[in-house]
């Protein structure tokens, strides 16, 4: 008898995410065509962070691993956000747009 | 007391992992036995070590001088691009976690096996995969973009061979994040009884952290080169700003691994000489909870730090500001190495065996890379040094004094596990101390160079540099000695060195309790430990009275 018992997920729910994904890589074909100014990039992460997630969820299983599998998972994508964030600290504060923040702050001083 | 040891009267084990599979080459080629893997990779990784050293070889004569010797500008460009791809993907990264790594963690954990021997067997292939599309680069025009791929000279500008090196490295990466999984998987999961995390080896914790970093890292530097062999391909705009793109990004995203990939090559050295000097100092580890901790730490803090290879490049002054402070930061850990190891020393009966020799080594050209590691980290010194010959010193002690010391000790002192023979004392003594005499006349003349201006990748130099540039070739000459003394050495032993018996040193470890070489399945019967790491007060089985000198198994050589 093996240690633990794989979790059977029916073909529906497999298939299901399945659409899903089409779904969304469709709307992200849509979106691509289209102008949303500044949201471009948030409408595109947005599709392909929920597309990921469902494939960590179900695909992989992540939704019934144990606590330990999820707690990788965990762990990977606080790595994730360690490089988003020290990356951004760069852009963020880059010098054309941290002057644009200091003279603003002077103008509203004076 | 009785401080001598018993005479060691060895007889080979009849039927060891060398022997017992068969010596047919199918056995070798589908092995799953974790020690027969890190032979398979001992000889890939020097084939590449070679392969890389004859490049650095010719750089060295390219510069005697000033305006070069050997070869046009353009192949000079491909000569310092093919070393450091050669040299740091395909024989620092694997060297010490896929040979020792591979044939001891099972071993010093009482295992049979690592938790996935066939995935082990398929790292070694993708390596293999790996290293042929980056042979076909270097022998179908070569690259010259250097080993950092900085975008858009390779997505755009390049006329050398960039796409077959990127996937190379692309695929290579997939079997250094096997080999991390295989080594956390096994760690966690099939110690022997007894074995507590606080009792592992030091060499253990190295690896675990290593293997942290190979996961957590690997994935994002394979992506990044995909992404630039995709911008070259396909004209996808990644990089390329007059398509959208930002080559700065590549660079973060590429010293993301590439920085910690840095304390992938020394994090196993320093396990290995953490296991070195307790053995010939005779004495326990000084603070063993700290130096694995330190791995940890070292582990997550080189995470933390890339953006100092960026100071230059106009990234935000407040982010280099952020870069400077946390890459401090990072020599914490390795200064609680240091002083730990030194510590250890302190009152020790110290034996200078050549594993010591390259132990001492190591601890001292790992503090003048740590030391002048921090120089680069500070923003001001490093806009004078940026780009220059200090910056390659620096990292040579790091990667060579320290990695490589780190692997040839390691080679040594385990020596006579992996093949049963001891090698020939008097010549791994002269090997260490031309091996690091050599070293430091090929790399410390680089750090005045740098420091004077001269730049790095380079064909020429001013008339000015040319005493310093002889002098470095000087030692790369003494240095290439250094390393084929042993590699002949260890070779002959194999055959002819005197049998070594299981434990020659003596040392604590749980490999030292089983065969030399090992079984098949490593040990007789599963141990099970009930003794705290490095206890050499307290192992009267060792057949050495507390603080007894050392015998060597060669002293009646």
């Amino acid at each position: 008898m093996p240690e633990h018992s794989e979790h059977v997920v029916s073909p529906k729910i497999y298939l299901s995410i399945f659409l899903a994904l089409i779904l969304g890589t469709g709307l992200t074909t849509w979106a691509a065509f289209r102008n949303f100014g500044p949201f471009n990039i948030v409408i595109a992460l947005a599709i392909a962070t929920a597309k990921a997630t469902l494939v960590v969820l179900f695909f992989m299983h992540a939704r019934y691993g144990e606590r330990r599998t999820r707690l990788v998972i965990v762990c990977a994508l606080f790595w994730l956000a360690i490089m988003l964030a020290l990356t951004l600290s760069d852009y963020q504060t880059r010098q054309p747009r941290m002057s644009r923040l200091l003279s603003r702050a002077a103008h509203y001083a004076a | 007391m009785n401080n001598t040891p018993p005479t060691p009267s060895y007889e080979p084990p009849r039927d060891h992992y060398l022997i017992s599979a068969g010596g047919h080459i199918r056995s070798w080629l589908l092995t799953t036995d974790h020690k027969r893997i890190a032979l398979l990779y001992l000889i890939s990784v020097t084939v590449f070590f070679f392969i890389g050293g004859v490049f650095a070889t010719m750089i060295r004569i390219h510069l005697l001088t000033p305006d070069g010797v050997l070869v046009t500008p353009e192949t000079y460009n491909k000569l310092f691009t093919m070393h450091g791809v050669a040299m740091i993907f395909f024989f620092l990264i694997p060297s010490i976690p896929a040979v020792l790594g591979n044939f001891l963690i099972p071993m010093m954990i009482g295992a049979k096996d690592l938790a996935f021997p066939k995935i082990n067997l398929l790292s070694w292939y993708i390596y293999l995969i790996g290293g042929s599309f980056v042979l076909y680069s270097f022998s179908t025009g070569g690259l010259d973009t250097g080993w950092t791929f900085y975008t858009p000279l390779s997505s755009i500008y390049s006329n050398s061979a960039v796409t077959p090196a990127v996937l190379g490295i692309f695929i290579n990466g997939f079997s250094s994040i096997l080999t991390g999984l295989n080594f956390i998987v096994t760690i966690h999961t099939m110690r022997a009884p007894g074995m507590t995390w606080f009792r592992l080896p030091l060499f253990v914790w190295s690896h675990y952290a290593t293997s942290l970093v190979m996961i957590l890292g690997t994935p994002v530097v394979a992506i990044t080169l995909l992404l630039a062999g995709l911008e070259r391909m396909f004209h996808l705009g990644f990089f390329n700003p007059a398509m959208g793109g930002d080559p700065i990004l590549f660079q973060h995203l590429f010293w993301f691994y590439s920085h910690p990939a840095v304390y992938i090559m020394v994090l196993p050295a320093m396990g290995v000489v953490s296991e070195i000097i307790p053995t010939f100092a005779r004495k326990p580890i000084f603070g063993y909870s700290f130096i694995a901790a330190s791995s940890i730490a070292i582990a997550v803090i080189g995470f933390l730090v890339w953006a100092h290879h960026m100071f230059v490049t106009g990234e935000s002054t407040y982010a280099a500001l952020t870069f400077s402070f946390l890459s401090y930061l990072v020599a914490i850990p390795s200064a609680v190495k240091v002083f730990n190891w030194t510590a250890t020393l302190y009152k020790g009966s110290i034996s200078w065996d050549a594993p010591m020799l390259y132990a001492l080594g190591f601890i001292g050209l790992f503090t003048i890379g740590g030391l002048t590691g921090l120089f680069l980290a500070c923003l001001g010194l490093d806009i004078h040094i940026h780009d220059t010959y200090f910056v390659i010193a620096h990292f040579h002690y790091i990667m060579v004094g320290g990695a490589v010391m780190g692997y040839v000790g390691g080679l040594h002192y385990w020596w006579p596990k992996i093949t049963g023979r001891l090698y020939p004392e008097a010549l791994s003594h002269f090997a260490a101390i031309v091996l690091f005499l050599g070293f430091n006349l090929t790399f410390f003349p680089q750090f005045i160079l740098g420091y004077l201006g001269m730049p790095r990748r380079y064909h020429s130099y001013p008339p000015e540099f040319q005493v310093l540039n002889v002098l470095s070739t000087a030692g790369a000459s003494i240095l290439a000695l250094g390393y084929l003394l042993p590699m002949a050495y260890l070779s002959w032993s194999m055959r002819y060195g005197k049998v070594a018996g299981p434990n020659p040193w003596p040392a604590t470890g749980l490999e030292w309790k089983t065969d030399s070489p090992p079984p098949t399945e490593n040990f007789h019967v599963t141990p099970v430990v009930d003794w705290e790491p490095y206890d050499y007060r307290n192992r009267p089985d060792l057949g050495l009275a507390a603080g007894a000198p050392l015998a060597p198994a060669h002293s009646d050589d």
